[in-house]
């Protein structure tokens, strides 16, 4: 007859211990998964949220040297020189809307006083990043569309359109 | 008058229904008194005894009971605003209009919720003070200082979320704002971010979900955390009160001791 508290396999865990281990382990393992099912539920698979992609119009709507809000958006379309370009109008501190200042010639944060310059470069202000490029394009209709998406190097050569 | 009151009131004691539900009998004898807090539901998580000179407002300033107060005109206003609001965009922004300008006495109760919540976070900070300077916090009552600090941190969050249920403009950016200041969290900020809106931008799922926060899940935690703190004030002695500490009995003690030896 073997040692009472030993199994019988004969080594150092008991006939209850071994239970004990097992409906703890098997109630870890339930836990984690638990956790793991409330996780993936929380995130939402689904999002109703509107297209990134923005059909800005017709760019002859945008006269030359013009920074246009687009407040529903949230995106600048500015017209200069060198072609169309689109910049992001949310500020990167956390998440205003800014507005163009025509007669400062700047972009200016409501909330925390955040300024950038057209190009979206930072002046001042606690924003911690200029403001990103977006991606754009003219679409086979000839309107001009903006990806909110997609970040562009900013003043790079393809970043801008041209008509 | 008073004693036919009291008579009659001391008959309805002796009846089987009174004892059925409060058990102990009638008289006021000190353990009959005691017995009063300690079978009752509500009451037992308090001292049965308490010293008269922690009753007085110099004591405490009630700013716990007053806190306890305000959280209980905010379930009580709270509940029937419940019943006039749609946590859906853009209708939460219409239904707290109607509220204020439609419903009798929606105005009242909803500034009634709003100045009790502004109340209620102002004498939160006020408790914590006292508590501080009159030096409450030290053991063995350490824990339920952090009882408390959860307590603040329900507190402001439920102050956050209710803040995004009107649906304006105001409510809007300071949720955009508040829910940024998340983000700045190393490595799993956006992930917070994102499943605290339930999306990328405060829209219909950040409505939804700052609801069923505000009005349920925080709540509940409030009252959960509630009870163990005012539990915890009876397991760890009672009131804080100077005079009768361990220590300042020891070191008087120990002052008359040697005063004697002189």
């Amino acid at each position: 007859m073997a040692d009472e508290k030993n199994g019988p396999l004969g080594n150092d865990l008991s006939r209850r211990q071994f239970f004990t281990k097992l409906g703890l382990g098997s109630l870890s393992i339930a836990a984690v998964g638990t956790a793991a099912f409330s996780y993936q539920y929380l995130e939402p698979n689904v999002l109703y949220e509107p297209s990134p992609v923005v059909n800005a119009g017709k760019p002859d709507r945008y006269p030359l040297d013009s920074v246009t809000l687009d407040v529903n958006n949230g995106i600048y379309i500015i017209h200069s020189a060198e072609g169309y370009f689109s910049i992001s109008a949310v500020c990167t501190h956390l998440g205003c809307l800014t507005a163009w200042k025509q007669e400062l010639g700047l972009i200016a944060c409501p909330c925390h006083g955040s300024k950038f310059e057209q190009s979206g470069k930072k002046i001042e202000g606690p924003a911690p990043k200029p403001l990103p490029w977006k991606r754009v394009w003219i679409n086979d209709d000839g309107d001009l569309l903006v990806d909110r998406s997609t970040d562009v190097p900013a003043l790079a050569r393809d970043s801008f359109v041209r008509v | 008058m008073a004693k036919t009151v009291d008579r009659y009131f001391g008959d309805l004691q002796q009846t089987r229904l009174w004892r059925s539900i409060f058990r102990s009998g009638p008289g006021s004898s000190t353990l009959k008194r005691a017995l009063v807090i300690q079978q009752n539901v509500f009451l037992h998580l308090f001292s049965t005894k308490v010293r008269t000179r922690m009753l007085s407002f110099s004591a405490t300033w009630y700013l716990g009971t007053l806190t306890l107060g305000t959280f209980l005109i905010l379930v009580a206003t709270g509940i029937p605003l419940m019943l006039y609001y749609h946590p859906s965009a853009p209708q939460a922004y219409a239904d707290t209009k109607d509220l204020q300008f439609v419903v009798s006495s929606g105005m009242f109760l909803r500034n009634l919720h709003r100045w009790s919540a502004h109340a209620m976070v102002f004498l939160v900070f006020a408790h914590m003070f006292k508590v501080f300077y009159r030096g409450a916090y030290r053991p063995p009552r350490e824990f339920n200082w952090v009882i408390g600090v959860v307590l603040l941190l329900i507190t402001l969050l439920l102050s956050y979320t209710g803040y995004l249920l009107p649906w304006d403009q105001l409510a809007y950016w300071a949720i955009t704002v508040g829910s940024n200041i998340a983000s700045a969290v190393p490595v799993i900020g956006d992930k917070i971010h994102f499943l605290l809106l339930g999306g990328h931008a405060v829209n219909a799922n950040a409505l939804l979900r700052f609801y069923v926060l505000h009005c349920m899940i925080l709540p509940l935690a409030a009252m959960f955390f509630v009870a163990i703190h005012f539990w915890r004030i009876r397991k760890d002695g009672g009131l804080y009160n100077h005079d009768s500490e361990p220590a300042t009995v020891r070191a008087k003690m120990i002052g008359s001791a040697v005063k004697e030896t002189n």
